[in-house]
């Protein structure tokens, strides 16, 4: 093996999860990279970043519900109704009921339970296709948010504003930056050097070699590099903004959710559910409770989502949370999940969603039309997916599916993979030889 | 009669890489005209790749090597282009649409015309003419889901002679059929013999072979072997030697049996249908399993083995109606798979690929599944214990995977298997119920999967064998049960039992005394 391939399997592939996240986060770059150029320089000015996260960060709290539900083999298209159903709610009640808003966050999240729990016991207790569930959903709730709302818009308080359009607050001494956003980048950068180590131990005790000494160290300092350079542009934007708080909610849940996912055996049972359902069943698995519970979630999210964006807009309209389900579902499958469920990453999907973001965002400050942006989108989403199936099937190296779930598939290069009879016929996986 | 046969097929020193492995290494096969030409060998000894050359799934161009059929060289490009030379090809997994009738799907992609429609008055007529030719006696209007895997093979078979078929190749044609079935098709394939038709079959069966086959090609790690002729006197061992290169000694490794107390005991269980309520598929049915015992359950398709193994495990099939499972003295209630796993019960199901695994998973995944609680810690996984377990397995079940990161799905059939058992013997069962457990699976892997059998039993767990080969059950079980029709009709010792006596069993409507 020649030393490139050496090194480029080290940096994007690898068994540990710390180098395929590596290697989508080197694809996002790129993509920036050709938008700072084409822009000059706008795509990664402070205002400009700030922008980008607030307007997409619902999204990407949406895809993250989404790729759970794609992922156990469903889909939901009601996303964007629930988001407004209980955007409306939140804001009716503190407009006319006098809800304090921390009271009222705790509402919305009530009725997204509630209404998750409608349409998971839809799925999962009555059998009825996930597809038909949400889409009677994105009727029911839209004409729900417009009935209640008459509608109209309803605006929200000012302190309730703050999970969508409010920033870290200035702390400290004077550094010319916001201190609260350093820290956070320093916790970021120290978090990824501890998990480097992490998984060079863990590893050691697997008896597998981790991967040379200098490989990680070009890989941490790739990593600090990018958040460092992030944390200053966030830090150093028009005083009164820096990180946004939808940001760190967002932060917080891609944490939390893709730790859930990986790492706990309710996880690993949303994989197992969509990837073979049956046999998920006969393992023991709960196939009700994880469909239930996956429908749920997801329009716990969506309520969320919707709050946030009433926020940030300051007030609740009819025409809120209108198509996100389908910027969260093509988020989803360009961050490489399987349309046939059981393959897929949060991270995945949040770099497809940053990916779709960074492009509408870069097109627009080029003054592109929204109609072209449509249609650029549109075939972006088309050829991604189409690229990964095509490599697929040609038992190729898969661009995204590589990023995704890394190259774990793979024959590490020191085994001989003729000393497997499973390899001698490669296409074929049945039970005869 | 075939010697001075004309020759139909001949293909010279083939040779298919794909990327890293050697698939096929110079392999030569000669096929006379109205022969049954047998290709045995193990799992990934070449047999479904070099077929794929033959047929065209692998192109022109893909191997090296030249195919001369009919007296010239062919280079086939997709198999459409096969197919219209009279190669077809009958794949293990039958390709019929389920909700399609027996004549649609005879005519499938091949519909019969006129004037741009469909001519189904033409169709339901040439359908009825080649039913009657592979001896399949259904209304052509019947759905496939409405017959069963032994008809459903014939329809297959309809359709290749709706093309037209000159060489058939069937890939183990009778892997999914009962007894009855099976000698139904072999006495068909005798039959296109005697029309000239030539045959192509592989199989893992290795007596099938030996009553059908004139010619034998034997596949060894992507090479050619050799090539028997069945009049020199070529009989299963022979066969065996060739596949494996060595003398297997026997066919089930030497066991003394180390038989304990009943420990687990089902009494008078009633389960009905799913869907059909009114159908009662398991009858009043009681048995009892040792610790230490290898229990078998003999019947034919259909008689409802699966159904009771299923239905004692957490109720995973049908409505349960009333009996009572008790185990080690005590009566416990399984209504879920989990409660089953918990109570140290452990089902391997006679479908590996559909019900047994997540293709999606590594080797590593794939053995934790059942019991992730034993490699977590609230709920958490611990990878490194996961790594572990997989690893120890895949050690001493000698699964042949380069690493435990390995998809099954890149896996041979016997070794997903050995993942499979792997996956239940990590839920640490007292109780193994095995469904079929050899199935599709070659002769090496079957005797260390009895091998790994064996020592469970040792082990003083009890396992039970579900099983369609009369020999594996004589061979590896201390006691049979025979089960005819949702009911059990019979208990014979090892001593006692021969494949006479359990098939009669296996046929009868009578109910034996119970002791």
């Amino acid at each position: 093996m020649s030393r490139f391939k050496d090194l480029q399997k080290n940096l994007f592939g690898g068994t540990t999860s710390n180098a395929r996240q590596f290697g989508m986060i080197a694809t996002l770059v790129g993509i920036v990279l050709i938008f700072q150029i084409w822009t000059n320089g706008l795509t990664l000015r402070s205002d400009n970043l700030i922008a980008l996260f607030n307007q997409n960060s619902y999204i990407l709290i949406l895809a993250i519900g989404m790729l759970m539900v794609i992922v156990a083999g469903h889909i939901d298209l009601s996303v964007g109704s629930v988001a407004a159903f209980t955007g409306i709610l939140v804001a009716k009640s503190m407009a006319e009921w006098d809800l304090p808003w921390p009271a009222a966050i705790v509402f919305g999240l009530v009725i997204g339970a509630a209404i998750g729990a409608w349409q998971g016991f839809w799925v999962a207790y009555i059998g009825v296709p996930a597809f038909i569930v949400t889409l009677a959903g994105m009727l029911l709730f839209r004409g729900g948010n417009q009935y209640i709302g008459n509608a109209n818009t309803i605006p929200v308080p000012e302190g309730f504003r703050k999970i969508g359009s409010g920033f870290l607050p200035e702390v400290g001494p004077s550094t010319g930056y916001n201190n609260l956003t350093l820290l956070l980048g320093l916790a970021a950068c120290l978090a990824v050097i501890w998990r480097e180590l992490q998984s060079r131990k863990t590893r050691r005790e697997m008896d597998a070699d981790p991967a040379p000494m200098w490989i990680s160290i070009l890989r941490m300092a790739v990593m600090v590099g990018v958040i460092v350079f992030a944390s200053l542009r966030f830090a150093s934007g028009r005083v009164g903004t820096s990180f946004p708080i939808s940001g760190i909610i967002l932060v917080a849940l891609v944490l939390a959710y893709s730790f859930y996912t990986r790492n706990t055996a309710g996880g690993r049972h949303i994989y197992a559910v969509g990837g073979n359902s049956r046999a998920a069943e006969l393992s023991g698995v709960k196939l009700k409770r994880v469909n239930f519970f996956v429908m749920m979630n997801m329009s716990i999210l969506a309520a969320l989502a919707g709050m946030i964006f009433v926020a940030r807009s300051a007030a609740s309209g009819p025409q809120d949370g209108n198509g996100w389900e389908l910027d969260a579902i093509a988020a989803v499958f360009i961050g490489g999940a399987a349309v046939s469920g059981g393959i897929g990453t949060i991270s995945g999907s949040i770099v497809g969603g940053l990916v779709m973001a960074v492009l509408n965002n870069g097109l627009q400050l080029q003054g592109v039309g929204t109609d072209k942006v449509q249609i650029i989108k549109g075939l972006v989403l088309l050829l991604a997916v189409a690229l990964d199936v095509y490599n697929k099937r040609q038992g190729r190296f898969s661009i995204i599916g590589s990023l995704t779930r890394g190259l774990r598939r793979d024959t590490p290069s020191g085994a001989p993979p003729s000393s497997s009879d499973a390899g001698r016929e490669p296409a074929r996986t049945t039970v005869s030889g | 009669m075939n010697a001075a046969a004309p020759i139909l097929l001949e293909m010279r020193s083939i040779t298919k890489e794909f990327p890293g492995v050697k698939a096929l290494a110079d392999v030569n096969l000669v096929v006379r005209a109205g022969e049954i030409h047998a290709i045995c060998g193990e799992n990934g000894a070449g047999k479904s790749t070099l077929m794929k050359v033959l047929s065209g799934v692998y192109p022109y161009g893909t191997y090296d090597g030249q195919i001369v059929y009919q007296g010239a060289e062919t280079r086939f490009s997709d198999i459409r282009a096969s197919e219209h030379a009279g190669i077809v090809i009958i794949h293990q997994e039958l390709a019929l649409i389920p909700d399609m009738s027996i004549a649609e799907n005879i005519f499938l992609g091949n519909e019969p015309r006129k004037r741009g429609a469909i001519d189904w008055k033409a169709a339901n007529r040439m359908a009825l003419d080649l039913m009657a030719r592979v001896g399949l006696q259904e209304d052509p209007d019947t759905l496939i889901k409405d017959i069963g895997v032994g008809k459903q093979q014939l329809v297959e078979i309809a359709k290749a002679f709706a093309k037209d078929v000159k060489l058939l190749i069937l890939d183990e044609p009778t892997a999914a059929l009962n007894e009855a079935d099976s000698r139904h098709l072999l006495d068909l394939l005798r039959g296109f013999r005697s029309r000239g038709i030539t045959s192509i079959m592989i199989s893992h069966k290795l007596n099938e072979i030996e009553a059908i086959a004139d010619q034998i090609t034997i596949l060894r790690d992507g090479r050619t072997v050799e090539t028997l002729n069945i009049q020199d006197g070529v009989d299963e061992d022979r066969i065996v030697r060739g596949m494996v290169g060595r003398e297997l000694s026997s066919r089930f490794p030497d066991h003394t049996p180390k038989i304990g107390e009943v420990f687990f005991e089902v009494r008078d269980w009633n389960v009905r249908h799913p869907i059909s309520a009114e159908r009662q598929v398991c009858k009043n049915e009681s048995f009892v399993v040792r610790r230490g015992e290898i229990v078998g359950f003999a019947g034919l398709m259909g008689a409802g083995r699966t159904e009771l193994a299923m239905s004692v495990f957490g109720r995973s099939y049908g409505v349960f109606e009333s009996g009572t499972i008790v185990k080690d003295g005590k009566e416990i209630v399984l209504k879920s798979v989990a409660d089953a796993i918990a109570h140290g019960l452990a089902y391997v199901s006679e479908d590996r690929k559909a019900l047994g695994l997540n293709l999606l998973d590594d080797i590593k995944a794939s053995t934790v599944a059942a019991k992730l609680s034993k490699i977590s810690r609230h709920g958490v996984l611990d990878e490194v214990r996961e790594y572990q377990a997989a690893e120890s397995y895949r050690r001493d079940l000698r699964t042949k995977a380069p690493t435990v990161d390995e998809g099954v799905a890149k896996l041979s059939g016997g070794n997903q298997q050995k993942v499979v058992l792997a996956k239940w013997m990590f839920t640490d069962p007292d109780l193994l119920i095995l469904d079929e457990p050899t199935r599709g699976i070659d002769v090496g892997a079957k005797y260390e999967i009895y091998g790994i059998i064996q020592r469970l039993a040792d082990q003083g767990k009890g396992v039970i064998v579900i099983s369609s080969e009369l020999p594996e059950l004589i061979g590896l079980c201390d006691r049979i049960y025979t089960v005819f029709e949702g009911a059990i009709t019979g208990e014979l010792a090892r001593a006692d039992a021969d494949p006479e006596t359990l098939m009669k069993q296996m046929t009868s409507t009578k109910k034996m005394q119970t002791r």
